[in-house]
């Protein structure tokens, strides 16, 4: 006790009781209003999840089934969590607009809030993968251009092309290109495997990976024409189209004013 | 006399008092020359090939033809860091360090394609006017030469970089080389220095491209235009124009402006598609690992006929006795593009054996009048033209929404079938074209004036056509079948007596034509008149 | 043909027709000078490639229609090189066609084939030639000559055989063994069965001592693609079944065919397309073809996990991986 007492009097007893009580205070009031938060949000879920069940009953219910169970002709939804909703609608590609061998993307049917509350809905029914945060998505700052580079060469330019132009699939499929892609959704394709499409899980390719992926998507995206007209960047067909048109269009040209009679 | 035309008299004079050259200088220079469009053809390549050895040895400057693993410390971002072979981060150099580089490689290759489609474009004006026939064979066997070594010559070019592209077209030739029979795995192992990719490939290719394959060009070529030279050149017919002549303008100084200033037009024109189109940009594609691949890998255009074939062939395989034969290799990789390149190479050889033949001629033939000729070379072009649309069927099928299973199966069953259809359209197209020279010739000129007969008719007033024209549409000789004895005197076969008789009958195949128009009938007519 | 036929006559050269160069003074005045700007636009395309070359930074990109965010240095040089030699090309020409004679010249050809006497001559110089050397007479030469300049014809072939090694059974052997993991490609990191889930693929490489660098010839071989089904989806005998592992399957990535890498993997149909020559393999029947050129499946490695649950391969590959050669046996 003498010692607790010793302690009491010690100079610097009254200023570190002062941080302690404040500290104390401060998480308390902390921890109290998280809890409050997530009392508000859970109930603000329930009400998304309610939103995007109506919407899903009245734009996909009748391929997917009332409770996403999937039909005959489109599959189930359970499970496939939000990223794949988010991906799906967002880039406009469901609901289909006729049943082709794939989805196109397209201009999108819902708004922003539409397709969270959709998303939401969905991954309700059964955990899957979570539409990635922005934070998650600063590719800017955790990617590396070389490396997602030769990453996109080995894991995506066998069907995206090199440039990311997109390329023939079976039997009338195809990979779309991936300029002008979202990176959010060029992150969903990747851990959700839309469609054709495999899934590359985050253990083969790791999330920073990812985004030194899209960030080498992005740099293509925008690298300027450093020899000239690119020429749809899909290899020697269009130049070999280019020579036997414009190439010896205009030599013949030239060679059949040289050889006729000036007048 | 002005000074300057006496100055040239001076070195005119300077030369023959140290070579004696005179009398050949003076029978040279005003060597004739015939002025057309299609002529310029084989100048197109001729150019190319200088601009391609001009801008080749600009980048061999800076090129450094090694397969050593370096690591990218350029300027280009995407790239930085990574390991690449030194043939790759070299040519990564020209584009991005070296000013104008970039444009050099553009050009070196825009001009490597316009040689290509030069050859073949050139190929098909001789091989449709007949200007291959005696006494220009040689000259044609060279030509077909070059066009094989040129193909040879684009691809091995192509392969230089080192880049995913270029080595995804290395690793489909060396599974050519291991496809052999015998000796496959041998001859791919010694190419490549043991397994592909190895390390030896890169500079080995090199030399073979810019030493040892542009000395047999330079060769052929010379030994092609002296051909010409010397043989004169052909011309097309027309009035005044006849086998013993040859009209056109003198080498000095009109042909001589004419050819020089064409250099130049090739030349501006192939600066032109570098500095506006790019071409190959193999930064883009990534350094060569075996492991990766782009969609739409595919050659230049002049080996895209073969990936084609290639693509299309049926999956046969035949393993016997403990070895393996790649029939989906060897038949469109090397026992199609053989007898192809063969026939093409035979082809003069194999019309004079047919049409019995053996004459000089100068004078060429327009295509419709040779009408077996012309459809066998439209039928070769569409079996080319098929293989060569199913070699870019994956992006033709994503470009008009087709796929890529419907173009292989168009591709497999049309060339099979189109060939010979395009044989008899062609031939009759021919002979349609003949009747209607005929008509012409005969009835002259459609004016679209009607005119009312006393006896309340209407005609068409016809205008009679010149002089010229109808000698044009006239000119050509029209060959009877050849008639070669099937039996001896006492009827029975002899030996030989089959050849003569498959003679005979391509032959007759070779002479079907619509008689052409003559004085005598034109007189007739007019009489009726 | 009949003597009564008579075809139509030749006309003869047409008469010359003057150009307006010719007569006019004042036209040939005009192609004058049309030429001498010609020449003075190829000085500009020059100048233009001059001052590109030295001022234009290796930074500046200017929007051109058609052609996009241009590289202007590039641009600049390509396009003044283009124009000063086109111009050249074209006042040249015409040159050529305006004010050079333009009068056709008639030269007269002359049959290639000798005259007969001289014909005859050089045929008997020939005969002689050959009789005087006497091969005919002396067979003994004759054949020794043969064999020697065959012979000889060898020696260029066996200098090139130390271009490389013998294949051996290269070929047909991989770096993968019994229990050799399975690593990413690139990245280097082991994988378990869980890091995949169903739909997913996984482009490996066998797993290589640390600090130890990977040749691109055993890339070439080893590269192996891993692809995770629902187990029932396969279709495959007992043993096929037998390699994989909870609905991980494993085939070579490089083509049977001609070696491409084929990783390009539909996970609907769950076929595998090669995008050379478009071979399609069906990975639920053991890679077995459905189309295109391709003649064999691909090889499929058996896998399992280690002690410490990594994903690695059962065994050896049982056949050699991509294109065939006469050496193979099935």
């Amino acid at each position: 006790m003498k010692r607790l007492s010793r302690l009491r009097r010690h100079r610097a007893a009254g200023p570190i009781l002062l941080i302690f009580a404040l500290f104390t205070i401060g998480t308390t009031f902390q921890v109290a209003s998280a809890v409050n938060n997530e009392t508000t949000s859970v109930a603000d879920r329930a009400v998304t999840i309610e939103e995007g069940k109506q919407i899903f009953l009245k734009g996909c219910s009748s391929c997917h089934g009332l409770n996403a169970e999937g039909g005959q002709i489109a599959p189930s939804l359970i499970g496939v969590g939000a990223a794949s909703v988010d991906f799906q609608v967002a880039t406009g590609r469901m609901p289909m607009a006729d049943m082709s061998v794939q989805a196109m993307r397209k201009d999108p049917v819902y708004n922003a809030e539409e397709v969270h509350a959709l998303a939401t809905y969905v991954a309700s029914l059964a955990p899957g993968p979570q539409v990635p945060g922005e934070e998650l998505l600063n590719y800017e700052r955790d990617g590396s251009v070389a490396e997602g580079g030769e990453l996109f060469r080995t894991n995506c330019a066998m069907c995206h092309n090199f440039a990311g132009q997109g390329g023939a699939l079976t039997q009338g499929k195809y990979a779309p290109t991936l300029m002008g892609v979202e990176p959010r959704h060029i992150y969903e394709a990747m851990i959700t495997g839309p469609q054709s499409m495999p899934v590359f899980s985050d253990k083969t390719i790791t999330p920073e990976e990812k985004l030194s992926i899209i960030k080498w998507i992005k740099s293509a995206e925008s690298e300027p024409q450093l020899g000239g007209a690119a020429l749809g960047r899909v290899g020697p067909v269009t130049e070999g189209l280019l020579v036997w048109t414009l190439g010896i269009g205009l030599l013949i040209g030239v060679a059949v004013w040289l050889a006729m009679k000036a007048r | 006399m002005t000074a300057r035309e006496r100055i040239a008299g001076n070195v005119a004079g300077y030369v023959d008092d140290r070579t004696g050259a005179a009398k050949w200088m003076k029978k040279n220079l005003t060597k004739v020359f015939p002025d057309h469009w299609s002529f310029l053809l084989g100048e197109i390549c001729l150019y190319s090939f200088i601009i391609l050895l001009l801008s080749g040895t600009f980048l061999t400057f800076w090129f450094d033809p090694s397969m050593r693993e370096v690591v990218y410390d350029g300027s280009y971002e995407p790239l930085k860091g990574l390991e690449m072979s030194a043939a790759y981060a070299s040519t990564l150099d020209i584009s991005f360090e070296v000013r104008g580089g970039l444009l050099m490689r553009q050009i070196h290759h825009w001009a490597a394609l316009i040689f290509m489609v030069g050859i073949v474009v050139h190929l098909l004006r001789v091989y449709f006017t007949g200007a291959f026939r005696k006494p220009r064979e040689f000259n044609w066997i060279i030509g077909v030469g070059l066009l094989t070594l040129g193909i040879v010559e684009g691809f091995l070019g192509y392969s230089l970089p080192d880049d995913l592209l270029s080595g995804t077209g290395i690793r489909i030739a060396e599974a050519i080389i291991q496809a052999l029979p015998l000796v496959g795995s041998y001859l791919a192992f010694f190419a490549f220095d043991g397994a592909f990719p190895g390390t030896a490939f890169i500079p080995r290719i090199y030399t073979v491209h810019v030493l040892l394959l542009p000395g047999i060009f330079l060769a052929l070529i010379t030994v092609h235009l002296m051909l010409v030279w010397y043989q004169k050149h052909t011309q097309f017919p027309g009035p005044g124009r006849t086998e013993k002549n040859v009209v056109g303008y003198p080498l000095m100084p009109v042909y001589m402006a004419k050819a020089g200033g064409f250099f130049f037009i090739v030349f501006g024109v192939t600066a032109f598609l570098g500095a506006v189109a790019s071409i190959n940009p193999i930064w883009l594609y990534g350094p060569y690992t075996p492991g990766q691949i782009s969609a739409g890998s595919q050659p230049d255009w002049y080996m895209g006929w073969l990936d084609g074939l290639v693509r299309m062939a049926p999956p046969l395989e035949t393993h016997a006795f403990g070895h393996t034969i790649s029939w989906n290799i060897l038949i469109p990789g090397l026992i199609l593009p053989g007898i192809m390149f063969t026939g093409l190479a035979l082809y003069p050889f194999i019309e004079s054996w047919a049409t019995g033949d053996k004459r000089e001629h100068h004078l060429l033939d327009r295509p419709r009048n040779t009408p077996n000729r012309t459809a066998i070379g439209v039928m070769a072009l569409t079996f080319t033209l098929v293989s060569l649309i199913n070699g870019g069927n994956d992006i033709i099928a994503t470009t008009f929404h087709l796929t890529i299973n419907q173009m292989m199966w168009f591709s497999r069953i049309a060339i099979i079938v189109l060939p010979p259809i395009a044989f008899v359209i062609t031939k009759r197209l021919c002979l349609s074209l003949q009747r209607a020279d005929r008509d012409l010739v005969l009835h002259g000129r459609e004016t679209g004036r009607l005119v009312r007969m006393p006896s309340g008719e209407f005609v068409e007033v016809h205008e009679p056509i010149s002089p010229e024209k109808a000698w044009l549409l006239t000119s050509h000789e029209q060959l009877a079948p050849l008639e070669l004895p099937e039996h001896d005197a006492s009827g029975v076969r002899r030996a030989g007596s089959i050849k003569n008789k498959i003679r005979n009958r391509v032959s007759r195949a070779a002479a079907v034509a619509v008689p052409k128009a003559t004085e005598t009938e034109r007189r007739e007519l007019e009489g009726h008149h | 043909m009949s003597n009564e036929i008579e075809l139509i006559k030749d006309p003869g050269l047409p008469a010359h027709v003057h150009r307006s160069t010719d007569t006019d003074p004042k036209a040939a005045a005009r192609a004058e000078r049309q030429v001498a700007i010609l020449f003075g636009l190829s000085a500009i395309g020059t100048l233009t490639l001059i001052y590109s070359y030295i001022f234009i930074k290796d930074d500046v990109f200017v929007f051109i229609p058609i052609l996009g965010q241009t590289h202007l240095q590039q641009l600049g040089i390509g396009m003044g090189m283009a124009i000063a030699l086109f111009c050249i090309g074209a006042g040249l020409i015409h040159w050529a066609k305006t004010l050079m004679p333009d009068e056709e010249v008639i030269a007269q050809r002359h049959e290639f084939r000798s005259e007969d006497a001289d014909r005859s001559e050089f045929i008997k110089t020939v005969k002689e030639g050959a009789s005087a050397a006497g091969l005919g007479r002396r067979p003994l030469i004759k054949s020794t000559l043969g064999a020697a300049l065959g012979l000889s014809a060898l020696s260029p072939i066996l200098l090139l055989r130390d271009l490389g090694p013998l294949p051996k059974d290269d070929l047909s052997k991989t770096s993968w063994k019994a229990g050799t993991r399975l690593v990413t490609d690139p990245g280097d990191r082991p994988l378990r069965p869980e890091d995949l889930e169903v739909g997913a693929v996984a482009q490996t490489l066998p797993e290589i001592a640390p600090g130890e660098h990977r040749l691109l010839s055993d890339i070439g071989k080893d590269a192996v693609l891993l692809i995770r089904l629902r187990p029932e989806e396969f279709n495959l005998d007992a043993e096929r079944l037998s390699w994989t592992h909870e609905g991980i399957i494993a085939f070579s990535k490089i083509c049977s065919h001609m070696g491409c890498a084929v990783a390009l993997y539909e996970q609907q149909t769950k076929h595998l397309l090669c995008p050379c020559h478009q071979s399609t393999f069906d990975v639920t029947r053991a890679a077995k073809v459905i189309f295109g050129p391709a003649a064999r499946p691909l090889p499929q490695l058996a896998i399992t996990v280690d002690a410490e649950g990594y994903l690695v391969a059962q065994a050896p590959f049982n056949e050699p991986v991509g294109p065939s050669f006469w050496e193979r046996s099935s």
